[in-house]
């Protein structure tokens, strides 16, 4: 064998097709704790510890107060609650950690301790727990009990059209929150004027936020575009946190600003920023992370946004990093603090990996279970990609069919797409005329409609969009300059939608912990508290709701079997005619195959699963039975439908002993008289990749058969395509219109056909 | 809103309350309509939060156990009477390396206490002076 090529390789060639894999493109790094790489326990990890001195926190985790760098000292002032730090220190983390997956211990009864607990105690407790139970507890232990989801909506092109029109969409689809950040920073004003108009298109309950620099994102949503921001990034190390150019003070006052001024936000950190910007302190991801929530928490932030974010792939690239991922997002919420849980960046190559790393959050619920999910394609997404893009969406929905778990989305309609999107750019279009911006051309605005990604569309140019957005900032437009444009254009639904959200800043509602608007309602932590406390408790699926997660694209019922096998009947009226001769005898021809053919067999169905009409199938069958000396002879089984016993009934009846059996979706099997049921000559038991050349090569076969010789058996070669999950609706819908044909101890009937058509 | 501390049952306070929960100029919410909007009666400063309000937000959320997030809300009740370029300009003072000294920051924190009426605010200021000295922050970064 030597000589066949490849076959003296010295190396197992398994390995090449594991290199072909898209994971092989991940690439891992060996755990590396005094580098940095390590997910849970670092080598300069501190022991937990917490002394006080004259009612002020004299050590922690190891430091004193009087080395403490600036990160100690603000969660020591503003984190540390000294009435309860004694109590809840002097619990083991081993039985903190039995609490927090413990039904019966209330949600708030952690919440109080963790008010008490220093970085190094929270990260110890949270590492004991495995990753089924970091889920779980993540689950009972979230703010807000009713799950969301946040978008990303961005593109190339930083065009304004197609930002409307996918705010828009990503509106439909049940966002909370949508983002989107520019790939010119000049570009900031137009993205977040597009935007907002197209969130208001269809609902106006969707938070939106415009990812800029720290100065311009809060001025822009003193213009009442933006109604969020989550840009506010805190580090673990004294060093990221000045490299990053911030203080703690400095972050707390931003945050203190965008209360101020009525805006919702929350801070952003994750597992290896430090790591990656080179200031890791030899300290775990885990550890680091605590830091940075304990100072969230102390800052007064009603929300993060952590589980790795930027970080994800570094983190995932460490042995645990996932695990360690997940019991960051526990500690946030442990601590409070709405959770908008990463699964933004994609961290893998490997959609396995993908699907894998999302499914706690879809299946436990989360604030926002993407802080964002690319709502555009992989290439539009100036974010970078996300674990779930656009290519990807019907997945996540039919993940949440699945799973019946609400993952904030639901399915929206071809038509009701485009109507959406046309509404959309038609508004926004409307508004950057009036407004005197730009003029968009009719053969802009459709090329945005139907486009897919920004690739296809003809629509405004990058230096098109930098004039748009310095013009609106000169002008010092406002959101009430929108409101009013879009009320001049009849746009008046779009302009009530967007009133009534900049109205809710004025109360402040929505500044309060994991705030989204459902239905023009403040839904959060304080009115939607979650209340997990077992089995038919915390959030669960309304009827109604279940009904909408169920109704994806493409779904198969029983009528729609019925219609698609309409339109083939008529076809086949066209190529055979079937005629019932009366009952069937046994015959005593030794030459005879006899064909039993089950109860619906042209009768109700009339093509195979692989699309073959069944008088192609009988004409192929007669060809290789007489191409083997044979001769057919058709009998209808109306007592079974079983491929087994159709073909056993039929060598029954058949004077050469042997017959050949065959269900309408195309399942068929070589029989002979002498043996049982389900021991069977040759069975093709794959319908939707047997072909005509292999139901010839059966019929010729039987016919080697019935001279007692052994023919070489036909072989289907296997395609190891996922038959089952292209087929078995059909086929289970398809073999139940046979089963509810057949009748108990019905005699057989010869049926006699023709072909209509002289087709070879 | 000065009569009752709200709780976690007057929440939220634009269902509860929208007669008495006013814009900066004081409007109320009702009063925020599609028609006043288009005649222009209504400006940003009618859809400004007030002092009032966060204060309220506070209470609220301190009823529900966040007092972290309470003391954010009165500080940035406080915030309120600043203006936009004062908060930048303070911000900006509170990042790394650009005050030059600690009396850059205390300069800062006395303006909040006699312009603004914000001692909290200032408070915290100072005591980030106080810990840049420490930890020397007060140093070139560009």
């Amino acid at each position: 064998m030597t000589d066949t090529p490849g076959h003296g390789s010295n190396r197992w060639k398994r390995f090449d097709d594991w290199d072909d894999r898209p994971l092989r493109r991940d690439q891992f790094a060996v755990e590396d704790p005094e580098n940095g790489f390590a997910a849970f326990d670092g080598a300069a990890d501190p022991r937990p510890g917490l002394t006080f001195a004259d009612g002020r926190v004299a050590s922690m985790d190891g430091v004193a107060a009087e080395d403490f760098d600036l990160i100690d000292a603000f969660i020591a002032t503003y984190h540390i609650d000294p009435d309860i730090a004694a109590e809840a220190m002097a619990i083991p983390s081993s039985q903190l950690a039995r609490m927090l997956v413990d039904m019966n211990v209330p949600r708030t009864d952690l919440t109080r301790l963790a008010r008490g607990l220093t970085p190094a105690r929270l990260a110890e407790t949270v590492a004991q727990l495995n990753a089924m139970e970091i889920a779980f507890a993540y689950s009972k232990m979230r703010a807000r009990r009713t799950p969301g989801n946040q978008a990303h909506v961005t593109n190339a092109k930083d065009d304004p059209l197609q930002l409307a029109a996918d705010a828009a969409i990503a509106v439909a689809l049940g966002f909370d929150e949508i983002e989107t950040t520019m790939r010119v920073a000049q570009n900031s004003w137009s993205n977040a004027l597009a935007c907002c108009v197209g969130a208001a298109v269809g609902r106006g309950d969707t938070l939106f936020q415009c990812s800029s620099e720290e100065a311009e994102e809060l001025e822009i949503g003193m213009s009442g575009f933006t109604s969020y921001a989550e840009t506010v990034s805190v580090y673990g190390t004294e060093s990221a946190f000045v490299d990053g150019d911030d203080t703690p003070w400095s972050k707390a006052w931003l945050t203190a600003a965008y209360a101020s001024r009525g805006i919702k936000m929350r801070c952003t950190s994750g597992a290896a920023a430090e790591l990656l910007m080179g200031f890791h302190e030899a300290k775990s991801l885990l550890y680091l992370e605590a830091r940075c929530l304990c100072l969230q928490r102390g800052m007064g932030a009603q929300g993060t946004q952590n589980g790795g974010i930027d970080g994800a792939p570094l983190a995932a690239s460490i042995p645990g990093g996932v695990r360690e991922i997940l019991a960051e997002n526990l500690l946030a919420v442990w601590l409070d603090l709405e959770c908008a849980s990463g699964n933004d960046a994609r961290h893998s190559e490997s959609e396995m990996r993908v699907a894998a790393k999302v499914l706690p959050f879809l299946i436990g619920g989360s604030d926002l279970i993407c802080s964002g999910f690319g709502s555009i394609l992989k290439y539009d997404n100036s974010f970078n990609p996300s674990s779930f893009n656009g290519e990807e969406l019907e997945e996540f929905l039919v993940l949440q069919r699945d799973f019946e778990a609400d993952g904030g989305l639901t399915a929206i309609g071809g038509d009701a797409a485009l109507d959406l999107r046309r509404r959309a750019i038609d508004a926004l279009s409307h508004v950057l005329r009036d407004l005197g911006l730009a003029q968009a051309s009719d053969a802009m605005k459709r090329s945005v409609a139907v486009a897919s990604g920004s690739n296809e569309t003809d629509s405004f140019s990058p230096r098109d969009v930098a004039v748009i957005s310095t013009r609106i900032r000169e002008a010092g437009i406002s959101v009430l300059d929108v409101i009013r444009s879009l009320h001049r254009g009849g746009f008046v639904p779009e302009a009530e939608n967007l009133l009534s959200l900049v109205k809710l800043r004025v109360s402040g509602d929505y500044l309060q912990t994991s705030a989204i608007i459902r239905d023009g309602r403040v839904l959060s932590a304080v009115n939607d508290p979650n209340n997990y406390t077992g089995p038919g408790s915390g959030y669960r699926l309304t009827e109604h709701r279940r009904r909408e997660l169920a109704q994806i694209r493409g779904v198969l019922d029983r009528d729609e079997v019925l219609r698609a096998e309409a339109a083939s009947e008529i076809r086949e009226a066209r190529a055979i005619r079937y005629r019932t001769m009366g009952p069937a005898t046994a015959g005593t021809d030794p030459q005879e195959i006899v064909v039993g053919i089950s109860p619906a067999f042209g009768t109700r169905i009339f093509r195979t699963l692989a699309g073959h009409p069944l008088s192609a199938v009988l004409r192929a069958l007669r060809a290789g039975i007489e191409q083997g000396g044979g001769r057919m002879r058709i009998v209808r089984l109306l007592h079974t439908a079983d491929t087994s016993f159709l073909g056993l009934s039929a060598a029954r009846l058949s004077g050469s002993g042997v017959g050949i059996g065959i269900q309408s979706k195309g399942t068929a099997v070589i029989h002979r008289a002498d043996r049982l049921p389900h021991n069977n000559l040759e069975l093709f038991s794959n319908a939707p990749i047997t072909g005509l050349d292999h139901y010839r090569a059966m019929g010729v076969n039987a016919t080697v058969y019935a001279r007692g010789a052994l023919p070489e058996p036909v072989v289907v070669p296997a395609t190891g395509d996922a038959l089952g999950a292209r087929f078995h609706a059909r086929v289970a819908l398809t073999y139940a219109i046979e089963t509810s044909m057949t009748e108990d101890d019905a005699a057989p009937e010869t049926v006699e056909i023709t072909f209509l058509e002289d087709r070879a | 809103m000065s009569d009752h501390r709200p709780t976690a049952r007057d929440y939220p306070l634009a269902e509860t309350a929208p007669d008495r929960v006013t814009g900066s100029r004081g409007r109320t919410l009702d009063e925020l309509t599609l028609q006043r909007a288009l005649s222009g009666e209504i400006g940003m400063e009618d859809l400004r939060i007030t002092a009032g309000a966060l204060r309220a937000q506070a209470d609220v959320a301190r009823s529900v156990a966040r007092d972290a997030l309470a003391e954010n809300f009165e500080r940035a009740a406080e915030m309120t009477r600043l203006p936009q370029d004062e908060i930048m300009a303070i911000y900006e003072l509170l990042r790394p390396g650009r005050a030059r000294s600690r009396d850059d920051l205390a300069a800062a924190a006395a303006r909040l206490r006699t312009e603004f009426d914000a001692p909290r605010l200032a408070a915290f200021v100072d005591e980030a002076a106080g810990l840049y000295q420490k930890r020397g922050l007060f140093r070139t970064r560009y």
